[in-house]
């Protein structure tokens, strides 16, 4: 399955859930947002959450800023 | 004395809000942050670097009893800041209402805010229950707009963001402040503690101040300077200045002087 992560092209294995993705890609789950094709996922639903051959995800944390 | 700062359903003692970008560590800038006497603090959202894993957290470098407000800064447009936001907010878990600073910027030269988008996203932000900062222009239409939008508050630069001009002009911050039923905060372009003494001495509830302190040489000292340089402002504030004049008027009196006939 192909998806776009921050950006960039990744090739995933099949039936990925959001949290299973986080999993894949070694993230802590708890100080990440996930947005899927524009919108955001919710952490209650990471788990219920399935991806689709073509997403684009952003997964995005706090850094510094003014 | 009882001076608080209420907004968007927080009461703050401290009326200096500071960043969190550009520090040379996260020591250094908890350590600006605690000296700032600040008790909010803004926080960009960016991708997660996915190739760099277990390192230390910003979070993990502001105290917990700060109230965190992200910002929405390097966004160009309406939908880029609308999405930025909700993202904060999935981030923060927690709060149907939280506070964002809307920045939505015009050009990286200049900086300055594109008050078009800032309204359209400000407008759509609102109706989804986020209480709404927005950087604008030292414009008083656009503030005023802004306020209509139902923003929780409206932030003016004073000078262009990160540029250290300081408050560049005054009167138009006046307007501003004569006008607004919300509370005013200058954000961008203070460069040293007398630029934070000279807003809040005008009137304005709070100062957002990062660059001024993290690119400061000594990052801590100047936190220090700028919490009193705000309070002093404040009390200046209060106090009432007294009126320009252009002639002299002396302070001893001019009666009873040694030598007079």
């Amino acid at each position: 399955m192909r998806a776009t992560i921050n950006g960039e092209p990744l090739l995933l294995p099949e039936g990925l859930s959001v949290l299973s993705l986080l999993a894949h890609l070694k993230v802590v789950a708890d100080r990440v947002a996930v947005e899927r094709n524009g919108a955001v996922v919710k952490k209650a639903r990471h788990a219920e959450e399935l991806l689709s051959d073509g997403d684009v995800l952003e997964i995005v944390t706090f850094v510094g800023g003014g | 004395m009882d001076d608080e700062f209420v907004l968007g359903g927080h009461r703050f003692k401290s009326r200096l809000v500071v960043g969190t970008g550009k520090y040379k560590d996260f020591a250094t800038m908890k350590a600006a942050l605690v000296a700032s006497g600040a008790e909010m603090v803004t926080v960009a959202v960016r991708r997660l670097d996915l190739n760099a894993r277990g390192e230390a957290s910003l979070l993990h470098w502001i105290p917990k009893e700060m109230v965190l407000l992200p910002n929405t800064a390097g966004c160009f447009n309406a939908d880029d800041a609308v999405r930025t936001c909700r993202l904060a907010r999935e981030l923060q878990l927690g709060g149907e209402n939280p506070l964002v600073k809307l920045e939505v910027l015009s050009d990286p030269t200049t900086l300055l805010p594109d008050v078009e988008e800032t309204l359209k996203a400000a407008r759509q932000l609102v109706s989804e229950g986020f209480r709404v900062l927005p950087y604008t222009s030292d414009d008083p239409v656009a503030a005023r707009k802004l306020e209509e939008a139902g923003c929780a508050a409206v932030m003016p630069l004073g000078a262009p963001i990160g540029s250290g001009l300081g408050l560049c002009n005054p009167y138009a911050l006046q307007m501003i402040l004569d006008q607004a039923k919300v509370p005013v905060i200058v954000d961008a372009g203070v460069g040293t503690a007398s630029d934070c003494a000279q807003c809040m001495e005008l009137g304005v509830s709070g100062l957002l101040v990062n660059t001024a302190i993290s690119g400061a040489q000594d990052p801590v000292l100047m936190a220090t300077a700028m919490k009193l340089a705000t309070e002093a402002g404040r009390l200046a504030f209060k106090a009432g200045r007294i009126p320009r004049k252009l002639y002299g008027n002396a302070s001893s009196p001019l009666s009873g002087v040694i030598g007079a006939r």
